[in-house]
């Protein structure tokens, strides 16, 4: 089994000058970093504080709003949606680690939508890793390429708050 | 006919005889048991080598559901499914529709009976009009239609008066009385009270429901003279009490049902409507006590308390289900079960379902008294046939009765019940043969 | 005999009974409504779970209260929900409970919410309804009323966080209430040290000690030091059946008043499942007074219900 090595720290890099160009681009529209449970979560967090946004960044989970919940039930809870600004109005920019079939993002939209109307919508995330089924796209991505089904791609934070991408055989 | 019986061991707990033999039957009579008459030529020979040849069940409660249910049946398919459960006389109660409280519905319940020539009914007369606890009946009449004694059925009579007179008059004239020890009113719960009703949210019957209404029943034959039969204990209280006093030497006796002496209240379950019954599954301490009474004789009889339920009847929340279950086919069964469990004899496990419950009956069988329940030469050829070796399941398939609700039902308890019946005669004719 | 209420993975498909459910199924089971909770807080009150779905409410039992909050549930989880009075309709008509449930699943239902007068009745109805179709025990007789009980218990982790310590007194109608044996059932599996029955001895009876319940028949005595009082409601049948002289008795010896609950740890909170008669269990200004979470209980009660609903309604038989 082939080993990808991905630096997640330096993919981190590219993605923060990417997203702060996207926030300037943004101009006076109130802005607001959400990440989805768990790893675009961290990414948003670090994001928050690098970018110098003001306050805490908001977590997204798409629990209940899955597509899947027919085949997987309803899964142990896969942390809370927790916003601590007004989506009303304002240009969400959704962070996520990986972006592959679509499906996670089409959630976390719905979830979103349920909270208000946002300005605008954008999407950050550190790979994209290609097999869309759905038709969406990033606006922001560090690294984009094509990784076979077998090969799952893990987001993983150390206590220095240090980033590492894990690759598995599935 | 003659029919010889050849190879079995024949199991008579009346005489203590248990040995292989051959029986000789011509007519409706057993002419020998142990050898073969001279010339004695008959016109069909049974084989009943690994067999138990023993005399035909007497099943001191079973429901027919006649009068009451013609248009179902009941009376053919219940008289077949005694057959096959090797029964070859059984007492009926009185709470039939309309109940048997004259002598013309006692008569055409006997004449049909007759006419599907099988096992021999004797039914117990109502005591008291309607069973309505009020007015008596005419026990004398009814007497002569053939009733062998006189019963409320499940009902109790609250009014003590009336009690009272009832076994005074009965005892006039030696009529034996059937009473049910349930107070009506501690008695309106629907399991044991105890940890499993308390827990499950179900209403409860303290013990107290039988001790009272015993306490009553035993203090009002001091006062009346009356023989008394209790129908189905089912507690250790009650237990002890009977030995009390039957040791005064009072004329009582007791029977115990199939249900209450395997099952208790544990194997209710998830509210099975199996175990809905009367009197209720109680504890264990009380199962360990009827089992060694029915060991040691302070209980008489075992009985089937046989009640043939539909599945509308029973597919019901439990406190809804009409209580009771279908059980002539399993009294051989749970009496051997129970008589293995205990570590007794075979003859120790047969003799609550022949020669004891034919002593409960006493005078009423007339002349009958000397061979029902026996083998003797000379004697009624009232026989049933089972192997010992075979385990079988109470599957609706395999039950003739068209009661299919029974607690030891795979899907229920699940017993493997030991002995099956291969061939029932009556009177010397074959009730019930199983085929291959 | 397996628990019906679970499938060979041990995932819940119906809720009968708290009884026999394993500790982790009632935390998953709390941790899920703790989600549902910050539901009503957003704009759209909804989410999609379960859409395209039917609920039926089969309420033998007269309950508009109960009804009404499981329809609620129902709706938010953007369930189709379908209220059935059968007390008035077919089952009045001579129809039986088993041919009015073979009827409904030919129409397509996919969760049966069932109130019944009789103990036992919703495991029957699980018994006989088809593969797919979950059950929701809304209260059996006197046996369980399992969403009260985990509502009960969400309450009571809002506000004391630990089970492991804490003193919990059930005052008045035990043996006849649904809600403190489910109480009592989840109390004892979540690990609460000291349950306490208390009550007359015809209505907190010796029986209930089997349970794991310690029996009071004196109020000062069970509530004393208590984290957490559930109030019972007193039924009128009581004093019909020869259990009780009257409410005002009962009221005197174990009606929840102010001086009463003094008696309790000053940090007391007080329970009722509702609805409470006033001067019978409880005096007003108890009912209304800072130590109540009578009204916080109703809130939570719809989020354990959707949690109840859609856990259930994603596992397969």
């Amino acid at each position: 089994m082939t080993q990808l090595a991905l630096d997640a720290e330096a993919l981190y890099g590219q993605l923060r000058r990417q997203v702060a160009a996207l926030a300037q681009e943004s101009g006076d529209q109130p802005l607001g970093l959400v990440g989805i449970w768990s790893g675009g979560a961290w990414l948003a967090e670090r994001l928050q504080a690098d970018l110098r946004l003001g306050g805490p960044s908001g977590t997204l989970s798409i629990t209940l709003h899955r597509d899947d919940y027919a085949e997987r039930g309803l899964s142990t809870t896969a942390g809370t949606t927790r916003l601590p600004f007004e989506v009303e109005g304002r240009h969400i920019i959704l962070v996520d680690d990986v972006l592959h079939t679509g499906r996670t993002i089409r959630a976390a939209l719905n979830e979103l939508f349920d909270f208000g109307r946002p300005s605008r919508v954008s999407l950050a995330v550190l790979v994209d890793r290609g097999g869309r089924e759905l038709p969406i796209d990033a606006q922001c991505a560090a690294a984009r390429l094509e990784l076979p089904l077998s090969q799952r791609l893990s987001l993983t934070r150390d206590e220095q708050g240090r980033f590492t991408f894990a690759v598995e055989g599935r | 006919m003659k029919i010889l019986i050849q190879n079995g061991r024949v199991v008579d707990p009346a005489s203590g005889r248990d040995e292989t033999a051959d029986i000789a039957i011509a007519g409706d009579r057993i002419v020998t048991i142990g050898r073969v008459p001279e010339g004695f030529n008959p016109d069909r020979r049974v084989d009943a080598k690994g067999w138990v040849v023993m005399p035909g069940l007497v099943d001191l409660a079973a429901r027919l559901r006649e009068p009451g249910h013609e248009h179902e049946g009941m009376l053919e398919s219940e008289l077949a499914a005694a057959a096959a459960g090797g029964v070859t006389s059984l007492v009926c109660p009185p709470d039939t529709e309309p109940a048997l409280d004259e002598p013309g519905l006692v008569e055409m319940l006997k004449f049909r009976a007759r006419q599907l020539s099988r096992c021999r009914l004797f039914p117990l007369g109502a005591l008291t009009q309607g069973l309505r606890g009020e007015v008596l009946t005419e026990m004398g009449q009814l007497t002569e239609a053939g009733c062998v004694g006189f019963s409320q059925g499940e009902l109790a009579i609250g009014d003590t008066q009336v009690l009272q007179r009832a076994m005074l008059y009965a005892a006039t004239y030696g009529y034996p009385v059937w009473l049910r020890p349930q107070d009506p009113w501690l008695g309106k719960g629907v399991a044991a009270s105890g940890a499993v009703a308390t827990r499950m949210g179900l209403s409860g019957v303290p013990v107290s429901a039988e001790t009272v209404a015993l306490h009553t029943i035993i203090e009002l034959m001091r006062g009346t003279g009356a023989r008394v039969h209790l129908c189905r204990l089912s507690s250790a209280a009650g237990v002890q009490l009977v030995r009390q006093a039957k040791a005064e030497g009072l004329p009582l006796s007791c029977d115990v049902s199939i249900n209450n002496l395997h099952l208790t209240d544990v194997d209710i379950g998830y509210f099975d409507s199996a175990m809905r019954l009367v009197p209720p599954l109680r504890q264990d301490r009380d199962r360990q006590a009827l089992r060694q009474g029915l060991a040691d004789g302070t209980i008489d009889a075992l009985v089937s308390d046989h009640l043939p339920l539909s599945s509308d009847e029973k597919t019901l929340p439990f406190a809804e289900a009409v209580p009771g279950a279908t059980g002539l086919e399993l009294l051989l069964s749970l009496s051997i079960k129970w008589a293995q469990d205990q570590g007794l004899s075979l003859t120790q496990a047969l003799a609550p379902i022949t020669a004891r419950p034919v002593a409960v009956i006493g005078e009423a069988l007339g002349s009958l008294r000397a061979s029902a329940g026996r083998l003797v030469e000379g004697g009624v050829a009232d026989l049933c046939c089972f192997d010992p070796e075979v385990h079988w399941q109470a599957t609706p398939e395999a039950l003739r009765s068209q009661g299919k609700h029974t607690p030891f039902a795979p899907q229920s308890t699940g017993f493997a019940l030991p002995a099956q019946v291969q061939l029932t005669l009556v009177a010397g004719t074959v009730a019930y043969e199983r085929r291959c | 005999m397996r628990n019906p209420q679970l499938n060979q993975h041990g995932e819940l498909i119906h809720l009968l009974s708290i009884e026999g459910l394993p500790r982790p199924v009632l935390h998953h089971i709390l941790d899920t409504a703790g989600t549902f909770l910050s539901v009503h807080e957003r704009e759209v009150k909804k989410v999609p779970l379960l859409r395209g779905k039917s609920v039926f409410n089969l309420f033998f039992e007269n309950s508009t209260r109960t009804r009404t909050t499981f329809e609620i549930a129902a709706k938010r989880l953007s369930a189709d929900v379908i209220n059935l009075d059968i007390a008035r309709s077919s089952t009045a008509k001579g129809e039986s409970l088993l041919d009015t449930i073979a009827n409904l699943s030919a129409m397509h239902a996919d969760m049966f919410v069932v109130r019944h007068g009789e103990s036992g009745a919703p495991y029957l109805i699980a018994q006989h309804c088809a593969p797919h179709v979950h059950v929701v025990n809304a209260g059996d007789g006197r046996h369980a009323h399992p969403t009260q009980g985990l509502l009960d218990m969400y309450t009571i982790r809002h506000y004391k966080k630990d089970f492991s310590n804490l003193t919990v007194a059930i005052v008045g109608d035990i043996v006849h209430s649904r809600v403190a044996r489910s109480d009592i059932h989840a109390l004892t599996t979540l690990g609460v040290p000291e349950i306490r029955a208390v009550g007359p001895k015809t209505l907190a009876t010796a029986d209930l000690a089997s349970m794991g319940v310690r029996v009071c028949h004196d109020m000062a005595e069970g509530i004393r030091d208590a984290d957490v009082i559930i109030m019972l409601r007193l039924q009128n049948e009581r004093m019909s059946g020869a259990m009780l002289p009257s409410s005002a008795e009962f009221f005197k010896n174990f009606g929840l008043t102010p001086e009463k609950l003094a008696l309790a740890k000053p940090d007391v909170i007080v329970m009722h499942p509702g609805p409470i008669n006033r001067g019978v269990e409880i005096e007003s200004s108890v009912a209304d007074g800072p130590h109540s979470v009578i009204l916080p209980q109703v809130t939570f009660g719809i989020a354990v219900r959707m949690a109840v609903m859609s856990i259930i309604a994603g596992n397969e038989a």
